[in-house]
């Protein structure tokens, strides 16, 4: 780890001074970054005519926290916040089900035409769903999946960057382990199950998270997929909630911050594994 | 592979048998990468190459001319400009805030962590909640910055920009990360001899740690492009596209051409976009193909 160190202490003062200036630019930097979620949060605890007759103030004008309880109820949000967490959780599954079956078989198994699929899968990357969607809405159209869970979590059961991400993790586990666990009489079940899973298990977490993140994220598939309000996710929720009513946008801010605080929860307690997921592109290239 | 499967060789089980849980084993995401990724491609080409008549009951063959036919056409022409003008908004100033709160992030203080997640904190922000957020900033009725000539959203010469800001937010969090990344893997030594050289700050970040972690950055410049090249949630919460399509990105024009009639001139448009960001994938691959040599 390469952190720039402090300069040589010279005197202890000018180490405290120096010390000083980088807590300063931190703190503008900071609240650089912070402010646009401040000045959503004063929105949530003031009154929407006062930013018309006096602009935005910069602190709170009245707390009153009902105005989360109006937005959770108001918009549907508890049922849209309900049918999100589900999609994330299966195409969670889904994903890693599939992700580790497909590495597996890259990392271990010898078949005729593996490098073929493999550059198939590569190939997959150069489509995304906003390339991809006019096709895929007609596709579901044609299954009468609009407005189904089938519809919004089928299209994500798959990803060739998971199984790109988890044969590499396969690949690192040491050949030691491979020939005892071959020793005990594993079967490919087995090994899976008992040394390449767990010693993989840092990856595994990343993975999770990096998936679930964006399955909650996700906006233009659930956009397409879904023109009835009870099959809104919470993103697509938010819209109708806030910037369709601006006149009520102190209840919409309210549901933007309901909706963002799980996944802000999430990512300060597992920092570590969300980061690593999202640099795993960049650092092992 | 000399070290296929070693459970495998010591059930002794065929090779035709191993190949046969191969496929068993990669045929579920196949199947649904075939079905909602290729099978797309293919769609798309054939919606292109066909029209449906004037009274929807058919399709006639129009044809490859449709092609050059709809990508040489102002709707498309248009689209691309500003998708490509969006991409110089949100991608130069993004890539400059994150590095900067990367080196100001990377060294040894107390509490330094906190500032650090505080960095990351808008990696947790979906582009739904940060186009709400900036709602409440530059839109023109309500917003504290709506009447900022700049960013103006009432405007259709600075409509562009003012979206832009949410996704520069939005995507501050994802640059900081993996710049500061890049910078944690700076080997030490590289750094202390540089400064026992004698370079000051100004030269040290030019002449050594930009260059060093300049494949990181490549992969954040393509990251980020093709993050600019598919946005849609931003346009459609600020400004509905508007105003006079001065934000309708290809996205947004591809999204609006859903229904039978349409269809087709989105298809089209659909393939352009696959060509753009082929060729920024492909461009992509070369740079990390470079960093692993990089690395040797």
């Amino acid at each position: 780890m390469a952190t720039e160190t402090a300069i040589p202490v010279t005197s202890r003062g000018r180490a405290r001074r120096r010390a000083a200036g980088w807590y300063v630019l931190l703190g503008v930097l900071s609240s650089l970054v912070l402010y646009p979620m401040w000045m959503t949060v004063v929105r949530a605890f003031s009154d929407p005519f006062i930013y018309l007759q006096e602009g935005q103030p910069f602190l709170p004008t009245a707390i009153d926290w009902g105005v989360f309880r109006t937005a959770w109820s108001d918009g549907a949000l508890g049922q849209a916040m309900a049918l999100s967490v589900l999609i994330a959780v299966l195409i969670t599954v889904a994903q890693l089900v599939t992700s580790v079956a497909a590495a597996y078989a890259f990392a271990y198994l010898r078949f005729p035409l593996k490098n073929v699929l493999f550059v198939l899968l590569l190939a997959s990357l150069l489509l995304p769903i906003e390339v991809t969607l006019l096709a895929n809405i007609q596709t579901i159209r044609e299954l009468e999946w609009l407005n189904s869970i089938q519809g919004l979590v089928v299209p994500f059961t798959a990803s060739a960057f998971g199984i790109f991400l988890l044969r590499q993790g396969f690949l690192g586990v040491p050949s030691e382990l491979r020939d005892a666990a071959r020793l005990d009489g594993f079967g490919h079940l087995g090994f899976m199950w008992r040394v390449a899973l767990p010693t993989n298990r840092p990856i595994v977490g990343s993975f999770i998270l990096i998936t679930a993140l964006g399955a909650w994220n996700s906006y233009l598939w659930p956009r397409t997929v879904v023109d009835q309000e009870r099959w809104q996710t919470v993103q697509v929720a938010l819209r109708s909630i806030s910037v369709e009513r601006p006149e009520r946008f102190n209840v919409g801010v309210a549901a933007a911050l309901i909706a963002f605080l799980p996944i802000l929860i999430l990512l300060i307690v597992f920092q570590k594994q969300i980061i690593r997921g999202l640099t795993a592109g960049a650092v092992k290239g | 592979m000399t070290i296929a499967g070693a459970a495998t060789r010591g059930r002794r089980s065929p090779r035709g048998r191993e190949a046969l849980l191969a496929y068993g084993l990669i045929a579920p995401a196949f199947i649904i990468l075939a079905v909602f990724s290729f099978y797309p491609l293919y769609r798309l080409f054939r919606f292109a190459l066909y029209r449906p008549n004037r009274f929807g009951t058919g399709e006639r063959y129009v044809g490859w001319s449709n092609l050059p036919k709809v990508l040489g056409g102002d709707e498309f022409q248009s689209g691309l400009w500003i998708t490509l003008k969006y991409v110089l908004y949100t991608v130069p100033p993004g890539l400059a805030l994150g590095l900067l709160l990367a080196l100001a992030a990377n060294r040894r203080l107390r509490g330094i962590k906190i500032f650090q997640t505080i960095f990351s904190s808008t990696v947790a922000s979906s582009v739904a909640v940060a186009s709400v957020v900036f709602f409440g900033l530059v839109n023109p009725e309500i917003g504290k910055f709506g009447r900022v000539a700049f960013i103006d959203l009432s405007s259709s010469d600075s409509a562009l920009r003012g979206v832009a800001l949410s996704s520069i937010w939005q995507n501050m969090g994802l640059t900081f990360v993996i710049v500061l990344a890049g910078l944690q893997a700076l080997p030490d030594e590289v750094l202390e001899a540089s400064r026992i050289d004698g370079f000051g700050p100004i030269r040290r970040l030019f002449r050594v740690i930009l260059p060093m972690i300049s494949p990181t950055l490549l992969f954040l410049v393509v990251v980020l492009v093709i993050f600019a090249f598919q946005s849609f949630a931003p346009m459609e919460f600020l400004t509905g596209g508007g105003p006079a399509g001065s934000t309708e990105t290809l996205v947004f024009k591809i999204f609006r051409r859903q229904e039978f009639g349409r269809i087709n001139e989105g298809a089209v448009m659909s393939l352009g976009l696959f060509g753009l960001t082929f060729a920024v994938t492909l461009l992509q691959l070369t740079v990390l193909n470079r960093r692993i040599h990089y690395g040797n």
